[in-house]
């Protein structure tokens, strides 16, 4: 009983960093009909950025504002600069371009900030809570970064409802063409939208990293957990995401914790598998949406 | 509301537009004056969408100008010449169907918000099409073919255009539906109260489109092959039986 308290609140606390990692996929979907493959790379440069300020002697807060904030600028530079000439044109273009990204970011990494493994400091105890006198896997570092990822989602559903320019973000998402007949700059909608995508992954990078070593491929594992996350919820869905997210956290914590962590990457290629078998649209999308 | 403005005229001199080799519009003069409804006709394929899609910037033109007023809008983008007071309703309806009723209304109305020229707001719309009001809180893709005529007519309204670019509003609607929505048509654009629209009305519905117009313009193979009042166009026997197919 007691492991398997364990095992789930970590898995949900992984799965919170999955969901984050599966919305910015997902919002970048929507909207440009692209993977984008780079999106850990990219949160794994912005969590270097963190590291660097943090090592230099700034407080993990400001690393961490320092890290969303670049999240911002380097998703709309990457969607301005790298992405907007391939958009709209054949999808393989796109795919290779966010791979090249994606093998760019992590060199210049390496080069920048070293290939070695390197300790990332958490800004909570680490040590499990104590529930009448047995000790948990369940750390206040946890609850901070569901936390986190929770406000952050409670901002982005904020956004879209109940904002103007959350509604044109998510018409321009739709219909290209009918929001330019309605006067919205579809160009800078899109240009948001692979920021806040950016600002989103780059939160989950410095989440994962906290109390971890962290190097240029760390992201990697969790990229891969994260488009799991997003293909199960649809792609299309942000909810779905967020669910997809959880579930897989969840999981994989269920495999690592009873069958081996060897297997947890198995268990997420089967997991893959069976819902482009039994489900390829997802648990949250519509049929018809999906046209891949 | 504000006071009805002064509207500017639409006019197309000798635009052309090519897909590739092939030549959509070949030369095209039109003018749609405020207070009138300017028929486009002509059969499939005679550059009538084409003839819209360039005016509004979705396509570009290869020869020839478009200005509202004494401004030049040939050539900029599409959002640009939305902002200046042109609403293209598309073919298709062009509603977002996954945004709800009201949502669609909302992205037209911040256009006429920015633009400070809005003389519809959402709840007019609400009023002059009540099946829209019931289902404001549904998603588009719940509606009907009229209503969703409806609610792009209304979207269209709320951006506060001086210029109303309708393509094929008829398509795939039932006889009392599309004699509701042109009796609306022709009520807007003599409501005085409403700044003295501009409506260019594409059609392959002949007859029905010269019965609301004031003037009418026949295409054919991309070039302008007749233009006068529509009682003129519609009395011409040859006209009719060459181009208009009634």
């Amino acid at each position: 009983m007691q492991q398997f308290l364990n095992v789930t609140l970590t898995g949900l606390a992984q799965g919170a960093v999955y969901s984050a990692i599966a919305l910015a996929l997902v919002l970048i979907w929507r909207s440009t009909r692209i993977v984008n493959f780079a999106q850990g790379a990219m949160a794994m440069f912005t969590t270097y950025i963190a590291l660097s300020l943090i090592e230099a002697g700034q407080s993990y807060w400001v690393g961490l504002l320092v890290a969303l904030v670049s999240g911002l600028v380097l998703g709309a530079l990457v969607e301005r600069v790298v992405v907007r000439p391939v958009e709209g044109g054949p999808e393989l273009n796109a795919v290779i371009v966010t791979l090249g990204l994606f093998v760019g970011f992590q060199a210049l990494a390496a080069i920048l900030f070293g290939s070695t493994f390197v300790s990332f400091p958490a800004p909570f105890d680490l040590r499990g809570f104590t529930v009448g006198g047995v000790n948990i896997a369940f750390t206040p570092n946890s609850i901070f970064v569901i936390a986190a990822v929770v406000v952050v989602m409670l901002a982005l559903v904020a956004l879209f409802r109940f904002t103007n320019l959350g509604l044109q973000m998510r018409a321009s998402a739709f219909s290209q063409e009918v929001s330019r007949l309605l006067g919205v700059r579809v160009g800078a909608m899109l240009t948001l939208g692979w920021a806040l995508a950016a600002v989103v992954g780059s939160l989950a990078g410095v989440l994962i990293a906290g109390g971890n070593l962290v190097s240029p491929n760390y992201m990697d594992a969790v990229v891969v957990f994260g488009f799991v996350a997003a293909v199960l919820g649809g792609l299309e869905s942000p909810g779905g995401a967020v669910v997809g997210g959880l579930t897989i956290g969840l999981l994989l914590s269920y495999v690592s914790g009873y069958l081996g962590s060897e297997l947890v990457a198995l268990a997420a290629l089967v997991i893959l598998v069976a819902v482009l078998l039994v489900r390829p649209q997802g648990l949250f999308s519509h049929a018809a949406a999906r046209r891949v | 509301m504000s006071a009805p403005a002064t509207t500017a005229a639409l006019q197309v001199r000798g635009l052309s537009a090519s897909y590739g080799p092939v030549t959509a519009l070949d030369g095209v003069d039109v003018t749609a004056e405020p207070g009138r409804i300017t028929a486009v006709l002509g059969a499939n394929g005679a550059g009538k969408t084409t003839l819209l899609r360039t005016i509004s910037g979705l396509v570009r033109p290869t020869a020839g100008q478009v200005l509202l007023g004494d401004r030049d809008l040939t050539r900029a983008p599409a959002e640009t010449i939305a902002r200046a007071g042109v609403a293209h309703v598309p073919e298709g309806r062009g509603v977002i169907t996954e945004l709800t009723v009201e949502e669609n209304l909302r992205l037209g109305a911040l256009l006429g918000s920015s633009r400070k020229r809005t003389r519809h707001v959402i709840d007019d719309v609400y009023a002059m099409f009540p099946p829209l009001a019931e289902r404001r809180a549904r998603h588009a893709h719940t509606l009907s073919g009229g209503e969703r005529q409806m609610l792009v007519i209304g979207r269209a309204l709320v951006t506060g255009p001086d210029v109303l670019l309708l393509d094929e509003p008829s398509l795939g609607l039932a006889p009392r539906i599309v004699a509701q929505i042109f009796g609306l048509l022709r009520e807007l654009v003599d409501d005085a109260a409403s700044g003295r629209l501009s409506v260019l009305l594409v059609e392959q519905n002949a007859r029905s489109a010269l019965s609301i117009a004031d003037v009418g313009v026949v295409l054919n193979l991309g070039r302008v092959v007749a233009t006068d009042s529509a009682a003129a166009l519609a009395a011409d026997d040859g006209l009719r039986h060459a181009y208009l197919g009634f």
